[in-house]
């Protein structure tokens, strides 16, 4: 519970950051510290160099850009689960964010942190995945936005290069749609066992088009396509059938909390309950 | 919450020559809180002395390993670190110390530093002394530990079998001992049975998990040798001893604080190897010096509780009346035996009658050792395991028979005019009404209304369970017969010269509230505010020799201690009034802040008449001046408060996810002191028992390493997880003790963890699910439903088949 030594600094602005980060190989940034801290103090993680980034002004906002509302990296899970315009314009977001461990957590966890974190059991992967989101990377050499589905590259691994903070997240709005997030939580850490971000264009009774974000039953979140072609053009009587490829081509992680054929029958029964909530509407 | 507290209020005890105002019964506030929520208390972890230092532990990674080499040199080179030592250093450190004895006991020699071979993940294997903690725990990375790894003992039922490596060598067997308790003639119980139910069960291993972990602080100053030694523990005084004994200074240089104390739970009713180490640090090295537990060392070597696993079996008659029960336990005690290791498995044989009449009974166990951390008490203490395996057995009876579980469990009960009651096991239950318990209960409960909601909710395809659990258990531990030592407590009431009121206690109270509690009672003993009584305890130089809190003994043996010397102080005060005023002793009422004669036509305030004992210039001749009077009170009996729990389960029918949706519970623990502070040790002691039925687990992998060994793999309960609980109270003062109280701080533990556990299986029984081992995780009960929904319903039970064997797929699921 104590870490290993380190050196802290703690910039004013991104490009002092961005120049301390590339002062040592080991570097890393502190965000929210929810993830890194707990690592650092069994000993998991021990790096030299830790660039907080807490300090930095204009990390933490959530503001219309266009056809998206666009995200600092800094922003605390509790602004984005309470944020008014998410609610309305983008609340898929909100939703995840307001199911992230507890209020202590939420109030000091930041976005850009757990998404580059990349934990397999995060509740954010499964809704930028849905919202097919932008992540807005920066390096001394410039700016650079990487897609949400190509984002995720592994179990604790990102497509941010070792230069690069994670700046803003780019969420497209979503008015119109319907959403849900629907999460088993593990009963200890809080994290997702299995969590369902859903995404639903309606007519009517009859779906046009859904988009399913799956995280915490395998070494990366996903989409789950198969179900999303099954669900186009079908009715919510329809949708059990569908959710039931929700796990077509996983390959499931077991731990002692949960195995692997339980999360299996887990993500095709939460992924039912998932679009029939949003199907509802809410 | 419904608890009344008026109505649980006073007996007529008090004698005469109290205050009309009585505060036995009252919900007063607790003293104690403003000082915890405002975070100004200190806790050991608080005190920092001067020129103090730090001490951190190297813990062996392995379950088990023979240590060929440490170096240290790496570590001690660390600048800021003071001194390093291994086990070839503190052989002059008595060993850990085990206070039982049984005739078949192995006892392996269990030193403070791992000597020679490592046998459990966390035994600690070096211990670095530094300037600061942070160089501490560096130093502690830096201590080179070869070892050679050796095959592990991680599964009890593997480990009694043939071919099996062993946990010490030297015994040739991984059996510590065996425990039998036979009474009746069971053999003929089970023959002339109309049917024997039986099943197998295991109570898994748990942490205790207490707010503060472990801490210790030692200071010694050589000129006065005095060794002050402040502990994180329930028992100072008997550390004290322990203490003296480890590092080998006469027990009157050893002064034990144990000063706020952030629960125990059991964990620290305990004398561990670095309450040892830390006070010999301190006098090596002529600086005080710190260990401060982390949660990481808190699950790995602070003790466990539970870990058996159980056959039992009961036969029955046709119409539901109980022959006998027989039980075959194997109780996990880890790879040394900590304080009372030994001990939890016998308490567990005791209680095995419950509440219920039972003529024949027979508990076989063995105790095993294992490449784990030491099992011990931990809140229950072996009590939970018992009336676990009584409850389930009954209702698994009660599904097999046909009949209602809380109809099946009336019928087996004793009558309230045959109390005091012996039962099968030997024990003399001081007083209950166990029917009026349970009646309470199901009226609280809507019992009908429940059973309703479950046939008609099956009709929709939803679950609904209803789980009765009907205990009794054992407090106020106890005569000291029974214990290992003393089983009695202390108690000095001493009035200072301004009228204030200092009580000392030999009970260690940390969390239960009792500095309040006792103020109630010995307010209203001297006719004074409960505001003027200061409760003293857990300093082994300002408090006469005490036992301790723990087995829910604080207030029947502790707060009797105390009662005792009030009336011994109240006699000597009306002597003296008697002196002044010119009456008889006898003629003196006490009250209302004075002593009062002759209808109140003659008085002394109660200030005026301290004042006089301390002056002493007008006292009758032979009186001995001051105020103070201490009565040391030997319980003639345990008491054995009772109850009953009913809770109602919903199960997802897909996922196996539970959902508690409504809690009663309806507790007797004689008279109530403060009902408050009551409902506060059950609404925290369910809980703590629906954790074990619901959420945690202590899991060891086949290489000894623990998996959830950390916050965010074991899961506590937390607020958002439970209901809203409804609690109920029945009154039957217990004969035991003038003050008629019993004991309630493990009584939520011990009732709700069945509890629950029958209501998810009674949701199911519909399917012919029969058993579900704990904790009742949604991948468990999924597939119990997968399984009964793919071969049927069944039954295990059979016409008197031989006692269930140990077979070889003991090993806990997913372990």
């Amino acid at each position: 519970m104590i870490p290993a030594n380190f050196d802290y600094e703690s910039p004013r602005n991104l490009s002092e950051a961005l120049t301390l980060l590339q002062s040592r190989e080991d570097a890393k940034i502190l965000a929210g510290g929810h993830s890194l801290l707990p690592a650092m103090k069994l000993r998991l993680a021990q790096p030299t160099l830790l660039v907080d980034i807490g300090r930095i002004k204009d990390l933490s906002y959530i503001r219309e850009s266009g056809d998206r509302v666009a995200i600092g990296a800094m922003t605390t899970h509790a602004d984005i689960a309470g944020s008014q315009l998410l609610r309305k314009s983008s609340p898929l977001l909100a939703l995840a964010a307001s199911q992230i461990g507890d209020t202590q957590v939420r109030n000091r966890g930041t976005v850009g942190g757990s998404l580059a974190q990349a934990h397999p059991s995060a509740d954010y992967p499964a809704a930028v995945l849905a919202l097919d989101a932008e992540i807005v990377a920066q390096s001394r050499t410039g700016e650079r936005v990487i897609p949400a589905t190509s984002f995720f590259s592994g179990m604790f691994s990102t497509a941010l290069r070792n230069d690069e903070i994670l700046t803003e997240v780019r969420v497209p709005r979503t008015e119109g749609q319907r959403a849900a997030y629907k999460k088993h939580h593990h009963p200890a850490s809080g994290y997702a066992v299995v969590g369902i971000a859903v995404l639903l264009k309606m007519s009517g009774a009859k779906i046009d088009s859904a988009a399913i974000g799956i995280t915490g039953v395998s070494a990366i979140a996903y989409r789950a396509t198969a179900v999303e072609r099954a669900l186009r053009g079908k009715s919510a009587a329809e949708i059990a059938g569908a959710a039931a490829q929700a796990g077509s081509d996983v390959e499931f992680i077991g731990d002692t909390y949960a195995s692997a054929e339980y999360r299996q029958h887990l993500v095709t029964v939460m992924t039912r309950r998932a679009v029939e909530e949003a199907a509802k509407g809410r | 919450m419904t608890r009344n507290g008026k109505s649980n209020g006073a007996s007529s005890n008090g004698g005469k020559g109290n205050s009309d105002v009585r505060w036995f019964g009252q919900k007063l506030k607790r003293k104690e809180d403003p000082r915890l929520i405002k975070g100004i208390s200190h806790y050991t972890d608080d005190f920092k002395p001067a020129g103090m230092l730090h001490c951190a532990f190297t813990r062996s990674p392995h379950a088990h390993a023979q240590i060929k080499s440490i170096r240290i040199d790496a570590a001690r080179a660390l600048p800021g670190v003071v001194a390093v030592f291994t086990a070839e250093d503190t052989t002059g450190i008595g060993p850990v110390p085990c206070a039982i004895q049984m005739p078949d006991l192995k006892v392996p020699s269990h030193p403070v530093l791992a000597t020679g071979r490592v046998r459990y993940v966390g035994e600690p294997v070096a211990v670095i002394v530094a300037e600061d903690l942070y160089t501490a725990r560096d130093a502690a990375e830096l201590v080179e530990v070869d070892y050679e790894p050796l095959p592990v003992v991680t599964d009890m039922e593997k480990a009694l079998g043939k071919d099996t490596p062993h946990v010490h060598e030297e015994f040739k067997s991984n059996q510590a001992f065996t425990h039998s308790l036979k009474n009746g003639d069971v053999d003929a119980a089970f023959k002339k049975a109309d049917r024997i139910v039986k099943q197998r069960m295991i109570n898994q291993r748990l942490a205790p998990i207490a707010m503060e972990t472990r801490g210790v602080l030692a200071e010694y100053l050589p000129g006065e040798n005095r060794l002050t030694v402040w502990s994180s523990t329930q028992i100072p005084h008997l550390l004290k001893t322990q203490i003296s004994l480890l590092v080998g200074l006469p027990e009157t240089a050893v002064r034990v604080i144990a000063p706020e104390v952030g629960g125990g739970f059991g964990s620290k009713l305990n004398v561990y190897g670095e309450e040892g180490i830390v006070p010999w640090l301190a006098m090596k090295l002529g600086r005080p010096v710190k260990w401060a537990e982390t949660r990481r060392e808190n699950f790995l070597a602070t003790i466990h509780g539970r870990d058996t696993i159980n056959y039992v079996e009961l036969a029955l008659k046709k119409n539901g009346t109980i022959l006998g029960l027989r039980a075959r336990i194997l109780a996990d005690l880890g790879a040394y035996h900590q304080l009372l290791t030994p001990l939890i498995p016998q308490l567990t044989a005791l209680m095995h009658a419950g509440c219920y009449k039972i003529p024949a009974i027979q508990i076989d166990i063995v105790g095993v050792f294992t490449n784990k951390m030491s099992t011990d008490a931990y809140r229950g203490a072996g009590r939970p395991e018992a009336t676990y395996n009584v409850e389930r057995i009954m209702d698994i009876a009660a599904h097999e028979l046909g009949m209602d579980a809380a109809e099946f469990r009336l019928k087996n009960f004793p009558q309230p005019n045959e109390f005091p009651y012996t039962t099968i096991t030997g024990l003399t239950y001081d007083s209950a009404k166990y029917q009026e318990s349970l009646k309470k209960a199901l009226k609280l409960a809507e019992y009908d209304n429940l059973r309703r909601r479950q046939k008609t909710g099956l009709k929709e395809g939803k679950y609904y369970g209803v789980g009765v659990s009907t205990y009794v258990e054992i407090c106020a531990i106890g005569p000291s017969a029974a214990t290992p030592a003393g089983g009695w407590e202390s108690g000095t009431v001493r009035i200072e010269p301004t009228g204030k009121v200092t009580l000392l206690t030999g009970a260690s109270p940390h969390g239960q509230g009792e500095e309040t509690t006792f103020a109630q009672l010995i307010a209203d003993e001297l006719g004074i505010d409960p505001q003027d009584v200061n409760v003293v305890h857990g300093d082994t130089m300002a408090v006469p020799y005490g036992i301790g809190t723990f087995g829910s003994r604080a207030t029947a043996v502790g707060g009797t201690a105390a009662y005792m010397a009030a009336q011994k102080l109240k006699a000597k005060m009306s002597t003296l009034a008697a002196h002044l005023l010119g009456v008889k002793p006898a003629d003196i009422t006490i009250g209302r802040g004075r002593l009062t004669a002759d209808g109140g036509k003659k008085s002394i305030l109660f200030g005026d008449l301290v004042l006089s004992a301390y002056t002493a210039r007008n006292i009758p001749p032979g009186f001995e001046p001051g105020m103070e009077a201490t009565h040391f009170f030997e319980p003639s009996n345990f008491t054995f408060p009772f109850g009953c729990h009913i809770c109602s389960v919903e199960v997802d029918a897909e996922t196996g996810e539970v959902k508690i949706d409504k809690y009663v519970a309806v507790d007797d623990c004689g008279n109530v002191i403060n009902p408050m502070l009551v409902n506060g040790q059950i609404h925290g002691g369910i809980a703590q028992g629906l954790g074990q039925a619901m959420w945690e687990e202590l899991i060891y992998n086949d290489d000894g390493q623990l998996l959830t060994g950390t916050l965010m793999d074991y899961a506590l309960p937390k607020a958002h997880c439970l209901p809203e609980f409804t609690l109920g109270s029945t009154v039957t003062p217990s004969p035991v003790n003038p003050m008629g109280v019993k004991g309630v701080g493990e009584a939520g533990t011990i009732a709700s963890t069945p509890c629950a556990v029958n209501a998810v299986c009674d949701a199911l029984a519909h399917l012919g699910v029969r058993h579900i081992e704990m904790p009742l995780k949604p991948e468990r009960v999924w597939r119990a439903i997968r399984q009964a929904q793919s071969s049927g319903p069944k039954s295990e039970s059979t016409k008197s088949k031989p006692p269930a064997k140990a077979t070889s797929n003991a090993r806990r699921p997913r372990a």
